[in-house]
């Protein structure tokens, strides 16, 4: 770095929302996660992309404290919370979990009581957070679902009987009941046929932009990461090998591996 | 007086890993801009002309050199500045008009064009209406404003990309080929408003294919050559 660009300070000077460094995790003689470190900023959305088996599902496990590394921190910029949130016990990341981080899988069985009402999903988040109030509780389940572009009139339906997509719808309102600082989406649009998956992609675009929402986006579908994120982090074999603007890792990658993936799109 | 921009021994080289070879783009290129200035690119197909408009708007990064811009908030080198502070100008000071338009699938398109206002915290509405004025001005009739643009001809879309790019000021604009599949009138429309923006002081860098469509704008220009590819060991 030349003396002159040394004198330039960073013109941004918000501290990261979420900041995590060198994570490392192994599962018996398979690493998962080596050496990895990141950040991302208020109202960004971060994409991780790689292969089956590169991390990316380890890595955002962690990011809502589901598991706990063998090194490394996990810090959110938020008050009264620890400077390394793997410090805390499992009741108090529950309840950090419930209040400030949403989750979307990519099956909803995974988040969802499939056999409850999409409304009483919802209102689950808000019982943990301690409300207690049934008006209160429908109404801000009615808002979550509404915001989430979910048809009202289906709200007291059990997911069972839901389409995939409007699942996924369900589990959006979930995530964002409590107005997370941070949205994890864990390939929420895998499996879904592509008119579906393009309503979803919508729903999650609008939300970003109307509330700021910062996201983190895990899948491998390379055209979902381009419409989504702002900037993108590419993984293999538990280690991070790019880093960089979406628009610039897709259109000049940079590592041997990033540019095998973006070739090898259709 | 500084100039807004200063490009200083820049060079890129593309390596494609599979190919095993390495291939120039430009090299050791130095210029300068200043507020109010049109810079005209020139060269064949090949000589690097769009791609150091997206080295510039580090969609490609540099390998070697500097670019120092004055920002509103003081110098930074485009080159090596932290990806947060390249989003910020990107939605702040520098636009890029391509060609091409990416538009996201059912997405209407004043809602495409109002984007960057909405981004900035305008609100919705306000940034409709922007939108809505902006679409008139390049000839995108009201009855496709709620249409999704990934159907309209590329000429259509091209106006949205510059309804887009054209609806919040800029301090540096990066044109590559601007006026490609557009209608006269529509031509017309956008040099009438980069004349407009270069007496504010906009400065912009541009491709062109046609160069006598702005040649009353052009200050400057910088011709580029086309580069040898080479082998590169691995």
């Amino acid at each position: 770095m030349t003396a002159l660009a040394k004198a330039m300070p960073q013109l941004v000077t918000a501290e990261p929302l979420m900041r995590f460094d060198s994570l490392s995790k192994r599962y018996g003689p398979v690493v998962a996660l080596d050496d990895v470190s990141a950040h991302v900023y208020p109202g960004e959305v971060l994409g991780i992309v790689g292969e089956s088996g590169s991390g990316k599902s380890t890595l955002l496990r962690m990011m809502n404290l589901q598991e706990s590394p063998d090194a490394g921190t996990y810090a959110l910029d938020l008050p009264d919370l620890p400077p390394n949130l793997f410090d805390l016990d499992r009741f108090e990341r529950r309840m950090l979990c419930a209040r400030r981080i949403g989750i979307v899988y990519q099956n909803p069985h995974q988040g969802l009581l499939m056999k409850n009402s999409s409304s009483g999903n919802v209102a689950e988040r808000l019982l943990i957070a301690g409300e207690r109030r049934f008006h209160v509780l429908r109404e801000k389940a009615r808002g979550a679902l509404d915001a989430s572009e979910f048809p009202l009139d289906r709200m007291d339906a059990p997911p069972v009987e839901l389409s995939g997509g409007m699942q996924q719808r369900v589990q959006l309102a979930k995530a964002i009941a409590l107005e997370p600082a941070l949205l994890l989406l864990d390939e929420p649009t895998t499996g879904l046929d592509v008119s579906v998956q393009a309503l979803v992609l919508d729903t999650l675009k609008r939300l970003q932009q109307d509330r700021r929402m910062t996201m983190v986006l895990v899948s491998h579908d390379l055209g979902v990461i381009r419409t989504m994120a702002d900037r993108v982090m590419v993984m293999r074999q538990g280690k991070v090998v790019e880093e960089g603007l979406a628009d610039q890792v897709f259109q000049d990658p940079q590592h041997a591996y990033t540019q095998q993936l973006v070739h090898a799109k259709l | 007086m500084t100039p807004l921009l200063t490009v200083d021994d820049l060079s890129k080289t593309f390596r494609m890993h599979h190919l095993g070879q390495a291939l120039p783009a430009f090299e050791r290129l130095s210029f300068t801009l200043s507020a109010g200035e049109f810079l005209l690119l020139s060269g064949p197909n090949g000589a690097g002309k769009s791609t150091l408009l997206r080295t510039l708007y580090r969609s490609y990064l540099p390998t070697g050199g500097r670019l120092i811009y004055q920002s509103e908030q003081g110098p930074i080198d485009l080159a090596t500045a932290a990806d947060v502070d390249i989003a910020h100008l990107r939605r702040a000071e520098i636009g890029f008009v391509t060609q091409f338009l990416t538009a996201r699938p059912r997405v209407a398109a004043e809602e495409i064009v109002a984007e960057p206002l909405r981004l900035a915290g305008t609100p919705r509405e306000t940034a409709l209406d922007a939108a809505r004025h902006w679409l008139a001005t390049f000839g995108v009739k009201p009855d496709l404003w709620r249409a999704y643009p990934t159907t309209f001809s590329g000429g259509e879309q091209q106006k949205v990309n510059l309804a887009r790019a054209l609806i919040r000021p800029r301090r540096l604009l990066l044109l590559d080929e601007p006026t490609a599949s557009l209608d006269a009138g529509a031509r017309a429309a956008l040099v009438r408003r980069l004349a407009e923006l270069k007496d504010e002081g906009v400065a912009m860098i541009g491709v062109f294919h046609h160069p006598g469509d702005v040649a009353a704008l052009i200050d400057r220009e910088i011709p580029l050559k086309t580069k040898e590819m080479a082998d590169v060991a691995e």
